[in-house]
């Protein structure tokens, strides 16, 4: 067996623009749920319209920039029309209906009546040019040893992780400031906070078009990346994937998210090496098959969801007291 | 258990009385020609890329006999924009698979020369099917009925409609079924079980093995769905004592308990593909059968027997809820836990019964979806969405009302594809659940009560 390639292939996904994009992605749901402890199981909404805002725009034939405003403002739009209704309900119902809207939106843009107008299945593809003409990064490979990546893959990761950076300062920020406390006293006990006279509504509904909108630049950074998007990709096991990044890397930290992305990257990837290596070494004789490594993977993060909300609800970085979610 | 006797004596005198069979296959209605032979869900796999790798799968049956009997040795080709792709020979059980390059519309056509003698295309005209759209990494169904049997044809708007409303009170039974059992842990336990639809899948497997794997027991259908209702009955039954007791004697809140069960979701579905495989596949028996003339309403004789057989348990279910001890328990502990463990009722023992309830109900909706539709890795997560609709709809906790939702929703849910395109009802009905989640959250048959 390659031990070298299982730390290798961890190494690279750890730093890959998607542990990137699920940072922001994991970043926005910690500003929802942990800050604000709004249960958004609709995330990859969030995502989705950010991804499909840009594109539909950059394809219509619009600069990239002008794109990804649009991306933003859709999530920005999608919060408050889900919020505005919605942020009364019960936490439980509130996951119910959120992560209805993200079926429904993902269910829409694959939709064949919108074919003219998304792709419909097909999605859309190479939107981003502009983006990769920008690159200043000379061609090459760049790295130590195995963990190298293309002068492509570099400049959208030197993107992502710059704005994965950004958002983890505002977070700062707004964690160390008196409008981050009062995020998390109407976590704690919103009646308590509403007497004295904070106004929770508005308060949750600012977190969870916040949270989209960061949310939203993972999903643009994504498309862009793949250059191309269609409605599988945005499927609700990508939120469940994402709150057991926020969980791991534990709730309501600053640098959670983004550290429990990257272990999760890491481990994922890790995985997926040496599951293949020991199913075509006959490790497990011939219960597997190559193709089972895949969903070997999502069943191990099942479990590991599992036992960290069960055994180790505050994640790697987390405060106990404030993990334990309350009714 | 009487039930599922008597629903298998149905089954069987039914499956003796049918002649002629005619091909089935479409998840979606009945009635729904506007597609011909292609099945409208695509298969999906769990998460992001990698799946396995794109191709049309054609299936050949002949649907003269009583069980489906591949074609062999016929061929069919695939073009895209008039250009040859590939082709692939039927093998002993009728399947054709021709793998494609990509996503995109491509069109199938089967060989004349190469059908073999005695057999005929249900309907010459589908000798060509032009529009097959095929996804990303999708294996693509399409299939070729053989046999003299007859196809709708020039149904008028009347017939249509009432097609799609067979289609949906069918549908809309099983979802009824499954989101009782839903309705009667979060009743007692306050839980949202996101892995309830692979309790269904967990069923519809079971009896998949029993009945037609070819190396399980290889016993009737009838008889492999009541096993897998009993299976269902014990894990439910397991996973209370294993991990939901300790879960609450632990203190662990509702919300947290909810983030757990979409971890078990995540983990029993993987296993399940693990197991299974990505592809869906259907029962041996039953798997293609004429729909019988009922006036205006064309229907499967299986989709009448699943209906009765929805009525029916639906009916035992109200039964023990309204009749017995343990049913008046079990409501007790709904309306307030508190005040049922102070008047001597142990609320355990009924969270207990309500979780193998739930386990059985959802193993018998699994079965039953699976012999309308197919058996698939992740078939009952497809339908969780559906089920938390009509749990809201007739009111959290209120079994009664799930009863009254399923049949409103799955109704509507067909029916509106008369005006709508078929693949945006899913989100028609998520769309009906968050308006009365926000207009009226106590749902139809709810107690009022202060939910925000």
């Amino acid at each position: 067996m390659d031990v070298g390639k299982v730390f290798t292939d961890g190494a690279r996904g750890a730093l890959s623009v998607q542990s990137a994009a699920f940072s922001l992605a994991a970043i926005g749901l910690n500003v929802q749920f942990g800050f604000a402890g709004i249960l958004n199981f609709g995330q990859v909404g969030f995502l989705l319209v950010g991804a499909y805002g840009t594109a539909i725009t950059a394809d219509g034939g619009a600069p990239l920039w002008v794109g990804i405003l649009v991306g933003i403002a859709a999530a920005i739009a999608l919060g408050l029309l889900l919020g505005i209704p919605t942020l009364r309900l019960r936490a439980d119902y509130l996951a119910i209906v959120t992560i209805s809207s993200a079926e429904i939106l993902r269910i829409g843009v694959s939709s064949r009546s919108l074919e003219d107008f998304t792709g419909g299945v097909f999605g859309i593809r190479g939107f981003a040019n502009s983006f990769f003409d920008l690159n200043p990064i000379p061609v090459g490979r760049y790295g130590i040893g195995e963990v190298s990546f293309d002068h492509r893959a570099l400049w959208v990761m030197t993107v992502a992780w710059t704005c994965v950076i950004l958002a983890s300062l505002l977070v700062r920020l707004i964690a160390r400031s008196p409008y981050g406390r009062m995020m998390k006293a109407i976590r704690e006990d919103e009646d308590a906070a509403r007497s004295l006279g904070k106004n929770a509504f508005s308060i949750k509904l600012q977190a969870l078009v916040l949270g989209g909108a960061i949310g939203a630049i993972g999903g643009i950074i994504i498309a862009i990346d793949a250059q191309f998007t269609n409605g599988d990709y945005w499927k609700s096991a990508f939120t469940f994937f994402a709150y057991t990044v926020l969980i791991l890397g534990g709730v309501g930290s600053v640098l959670g998210p983004v550290l429990g992305s990257m272990v999760f990257w890491f481990i994922y990837q890790a995985l997926d090496a040496l599951l293949r290596q020991s199913i075509t070494e006959g490790v497990f004789g011939d219960v597997f098959t190559p193709s089972d490594t895949g969903p070997l993977r999502i069943a191990f993060v099942g479990l590991a969801l599992m036992a960290l909300m069960i055994f180790r609800p505050q994640g790697m970085f987390g405060n106990r007291a404030e993990a334990l979610v309350n009714e | 258990m009487r039930i599922q006797r008597r629903a298998r004596a149905v089954a069987a005198s039914l499956a003796l009385g049918v002649i002629a069979l005619a091909l089935v296959a479409g998840p979606a209605a009945a009635g729904d020609n506007s597609v011909p032979g292609q099945q409208p869900e695509p298969t999906t796999t769990t998460s992001s890329p990698e799946a396995e790798s794109t191709a049309i799968s054609a299936r050949l049956i002949d649907n003269t006999t009583p069980n489906v009997k591949g074609i062999e040795g016929a061929r069919i080709v695939v073009f895209q924009k008039g250009k040859k792709i590939g082709s692939a020979t039927s093998d002993a059980d009728g399947l054709a698979v021709v793998p494609l390059p990509g996503a995109g519309t491509y069109e199938v056509r089967l060989v004349a020369s190469t059908i073999p003698d005695g057999v005929r295309l249900t309907d010459p005209d589908k000798i060509r099917l032009p529009d097959v759209i095929v996804r990303e990494a999708q294996q693509k169904f399409v299939i070729f009925p053989f046999g003299k049997g007859s196809s709708g044809g020039g149904a008028s708007a009347f017939d249509r409609l009432a097609d799609l409303a067979g289609a949906g009170l069918r549908i809309g039974l099983i979802v009824a079924v499954a989101a009782t059992g839903l309705s009667l842990v979060f009743g007692t336990t306050g839980l949202i079980n996101f892995a309830h639809g692979e309790l269904l899948t967990f069923g519809a497997l079971v009896a998949w093995y029993l009945s037609s794997s070819g190396e399980g027991a290889g016993i009737t259908l009838a008889l492999a769905g009541v096993i897998a209702v009993l299976f269902g009955g014990a894990l439910g039954f397991g996973l209370e004592v294993g991990l939901w007791r300790r879960l609450r004697a632990r203190r662990t809140g509702n919300i947290s308990m909810l983030v757990v069960s979409i971890g078990l979701a995540l983990f029993l579905r993987s296993v399940f593909q693990v197991i299974f495989g990505a592809s869906p596949r259907a029962y041996d028996q039953y798997a293609a059968q004429k729909s019988v003339d009922l006036g205006p309403l064309d229907i499967q004789p299986k989709g009448l027997v699943t209906i009765g057989i929805c009525a029916v348990i639906l009916v035992v279910v109200a039964l023990f809820l309204l009749r017995t001890r343990l049913g008046t328990a079990v409501r007790a502990v709904t309306d307030d836990p508190d005040l049922a463990e102070s008047s001597g009722i142990d609320v355990q023992r009924v969270i207990l019964a309500a979780w193998v309830t739930c386990g059985m109900l959802a193993a018998a909706a699994g079965v039953l979806l699976g012999l309308n539709q197919s058996v698939e890795y992740d078939m009952g997560f497809k339908f969780l969405l559906a089920m938390f609709a009509v749990m809201i709809l007739g009111g959290l906790g209120s079994p009664f009302g799930a009863m009254l939702a399923g049949v409103v929703l799955g109704m509507a849910f067909e029916v509106s594809t008369y005006w709508i395109a078929n693949d945006l009802k899913t989100a028609l009905y998520l769309g009906v659940m968050i308006v009365v989640l926000l207009v009226r959250p106590q749902g139809i048959l709810g107690i009022k009560e202060r939910v925000g």
